[in-house]
């Protein structure tokens, strides 16, 4: 049989395979995009934010059919501890605009979605195929990949590597290491039915808005972690992911973890009456910048979570696949109408333009912060237990004088963690931040 | 040779869930997938082609999105699919449904020359009827083999065909004259995975997709819901019997006494059936 060739070959349809294989497809080239789901989405049973810039530059009238939940108009950040919270939260009429900047989904749906624009583009998809190797020629270039069907290899100029986190391929032909339980966070999640009108009365909510909890504190039981509540339609997300080498080390599961958060006395209410439905755990690339592995090489780029791409700080992930994946393609698109070969050399054109834009420059913005939270467990189980303390000193009318209050809540403070400690974790996080 | 497989496209049974709510079935976001049982006549029907030779064309009705599933027969080593598609069609009963698919059994024969055999599965997962294989023989005039767990032996220039058929009590040993309509038993094979040239072959085959007047039928009052009998007057869960069953212990004694215990309790419970069967007994 005579072997066939594709311009490129996509692993994977996340939101950065189907970013890499609409935007190949898109510039006329001959695209085959391998996926091991039994559709695009059939691994991704989560609840997610869906940033929509980044889509946008994808498919700009995206609003018209993906299947949206609500658009986002009340963030909520909670620092908890094991009985309160203390929350920022802001709302604005002004997200009720024409074209909302977030929104929640499933990803389930979504991917399903997105797939089928990738495949009206033009793109060959196979799912239920898993790629298990990358093919390489005498000189260690990449030039296709080998699956788990027979029937042989299948070619390529390039091979896009979106395979998500764990990043099986790459390693397996030696592009890059194995995953390291401090740079990555494992995730659980459920989704929870609700009766709409049960669900937008208890979140103060109508027509399509949306509210968004992301909260932080002694619910990780000193683990760098995060737990989140986002609502959908008619559920809501819940879950708690925490870095993988705290929970070995610490012995907790995260599902004890989640059991734990969804008792909390702030979540409880929220969550009564609804119905689990779904029940998934996964992996987050946490590590930032430094634990990126390379990226492009001979024949190959690496696009999304298999790039370790995402802002742990802001609960950024799927925009820097969708984005990565774009940046990837158009390089390879742009490579092929110059007709030059996908090699390192040109390939290298990726990482800048990668460096150029929000993607990089934000990872290497917080390169310090995934060390600074490993490193000084108290920024998420003595702060929100000080920060408690002190609101609720504050609030409660008591017959002490307002002056007393505060010296006792500033004594405190410094009994804790002592003004040095004070001072030096501000220091920390400020310079992480910078 | 040319082999039909007709194919259901059904909602996986395992990802269904009910609204807590409403108590109705949500089948937003539901996978579909083939009908399992139509899983075992594909396979067979290739291990056929595979054997002596020939072509494999798979047919289905159903909305659009049924093209997946016949997308996926392809991908499995079908060489050809065929969509039944049309609004006339909606609401078909079993009667309605056999109709459509022999006529379109008819066409597909017109076109790419008459099969010797037409598979289906057993029957559906969301239907449970097992009356669709047998009606298309029926209309089609074809010998029918039902619950067929192996084919023995095909010979088609004697134009006969061999099966082994589970029935009650036994395996029968068949063989009939071509062309025939086999219903295939679960269990009986396991469906293959497509190669790498099945899976591409099958992502950019185009999928012959017929309307009603497409595969000539004209009598679209025999389609549809106008061509059903059948009405669902109401789908309910049954509400479980109140009494628990009684056990009676069977471990290391004679059999005879187990039975002589299990009788007496029946009786027990139906005095009238007992004295019934005395009667029936003094009467031989
Ligand atoms: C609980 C949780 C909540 C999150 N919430 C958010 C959020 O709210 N907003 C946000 O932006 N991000 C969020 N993220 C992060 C986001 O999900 C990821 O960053 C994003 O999915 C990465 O996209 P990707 O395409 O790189 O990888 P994935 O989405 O993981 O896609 C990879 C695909 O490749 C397939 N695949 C893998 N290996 C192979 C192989 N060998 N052969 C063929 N196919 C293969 C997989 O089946 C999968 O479909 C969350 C993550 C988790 C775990």
């Amino acid at each position: 049989m005579a072997q066939e060739r594709f311009d490129a070959i996509v692993v994977g349809a996340g939101p950065a395979g189907n970013a890499a294989a609409l935007t190949l497809a898109k510039g006329g080239l001959k695209v085959l995009q391998i996926e091991r789901g039994e559709y695009p989405g059939a691994k991704n049973v989560q609840g997610a934010i869906l940033y929509a810039d980044a889509l946008e530059k994808l498919i700009p009238d995206f609003r018209d059919d993906a299947p949206l939940e609500r658009h986002v108009i009340e963030q909520r950040i909670w620092m908890m501890d094991d009985t309160s919270h203390t929350g920022m939260h802001y709302r604005s009429d002004d997200f009720n605009e024409e074209r909302p900047n977030r929104y929640t989904i499933l990803r389930s749906q979504f991917d399903r979605w997105f797939s089928s624009k990738v495949r009206e583009a033009g793109a060959i998809l196979l799912c239920e195929t898993t790629v298990t190797e990358l093919l390489k020629d005498s000189r260690d270039r990449v030039i296709g990949v080998l699956t788990d069907r027979h029937g042989g290899p299948i070619l390529a100029d390039v091979v896009v590597l979106s395979e998500g986190v764990n990043g099986l391929v790459g390693q397996r032909s030696g592009l890059r290491d194995e995953l390291k339980p401090k740079t990555v966070a494992l995730a659980v999640k459920e989704t929870h039915f609700l009766p709409q009108e049960v669900l937008e009365n208890r979140f103060n909510l109508t027509g399509d808005a949306g509210v968004v909890i992301e909260a932080m504190g002694t619910i990780t039981q000193g683990m760098t972690g995060t737990a989140f509540l986002y609502t959908n339609r008619e559920s809501l997300s819940v879950g708690i992911g925490c870095m993988v080498a705290d929970l070995a080390a610490a012995g907790v599961t995260p599902y004890s973890l989640l059991d734990r958060f969804k008792r909390h006395p702030s979540i409880a209410p929220l969550i009564a009456g609804s119905e689990v439905k779904e029940y998934a755990a996964h992996l987050i690339p946490e590590g930032g910048y430094n634990a990126m592995p390379e990226i492009f090489g001979d024949g190959w780029v690496v696009a999304g979570d298999a790039a370790h791409l995402v802002n742990s700080v802001h609960r950024e992930g799927s925009n820097l696949a969708m984005t990565s994946g774009r940046i990837a393609a158009e390089t390879i698109v742009w490579l092929k109408r110059r007709r030059e070969p996908c090699t390192k050399e040109y390939l290298a054109e990726y990482h800048r333009r990668l460096e150029a834009s929000f993607v990089l420059k934000d990872m290497k913005k917080y390169r310090k912060i995934p060390d600074v939270l490993h490193n000084n467990p108290q920024l998420l189980s003595l702060y929100p237990r000080l920060l408690s303390n002190a609101a609720q000193a504050f609030f409660r009318v008591d017959g002490q004088d307002k002056k007393t209050k505060e010296t006792q809540i500033l004594k405190s403070l410094r009994k804790q963690r002592g003004i040095g400690g004070l001072i030096g974790d501000a220091m920390k996080m400020a310079r992480a931040w910078r | 040779m040319h082999i039909v497989v007709c194919i259901k496209q059904v909602p996986d049974s395992a990802q269904i869930r009910v609204h807590p709510v409403t108590n109705t079935i949500m089948r937003q976001g539901v996978p579909t997938i083939i009908n399992p049982y139509d899983l075992f006549a594909l396979e067979e029907a290739l291990r056929l082609r595979d054997k002596v030779g020939g072509e494999v064309t798979v047919l289905t009705m159903g909305p659009p999105m049924a093209e997946d599933a016949l997308r996926k027969a392809l991908g499995i080593g079908a060489n050809r699919g065929v969509l039944l598609t049309d609004r006339f069609f909606a609401g078909s009963d079993t009667l309605a449904t056999s109709f459509a698919l022999a006529q379109a059994v008819r066409k597909i024969g017109e076109t790419w020359g008459a099969p010797e055999v037409v598979f289906t599965g057993k029957q559906t997962i969301d239907g449970d009827t097992a009356q669709v294989g047998p009606g298309i023989a029926r209309r089609l005039g074809l010998n029918q083999l039902t619950y067929v767990a192996a084919i023995n032996a095909i010979d088609l220039e004697a134009g006969t065909i061999a099966v082994a058929r589970r029935a009650e009590g036994g395996v029968q040993e068949l063989s009939t004259k071509l062309p025939a309509l086999i219903t295939m038993l679960e269990g009986t094979n396991e469906i293959r995975r497509g190669t790498v040239p099945d899976v591409l072959r099958a992502a950019r085959a185009k999928i012959e997709v017929w309307n009603a007047a497409a595969a000539g039928i004209t009598e679209v009052g025999m389609c549809g819901l106008r061509g059903s009998p059948t009405v669902v007057k109401r789908v309910f869960a049954p509400t479980p019997r109140a009494a628990k069953a009684e056990q009676v212990e069977a471990k290391d004694r004679p059999y005879e006494a187990v039975a002589e215990d299990v009788m007496e309790r029946i009786f027990a419970a139906q005095p009238a059936m007992e004295a019934e069967l005395m009667r029936t007994a003094a009467g031989y």
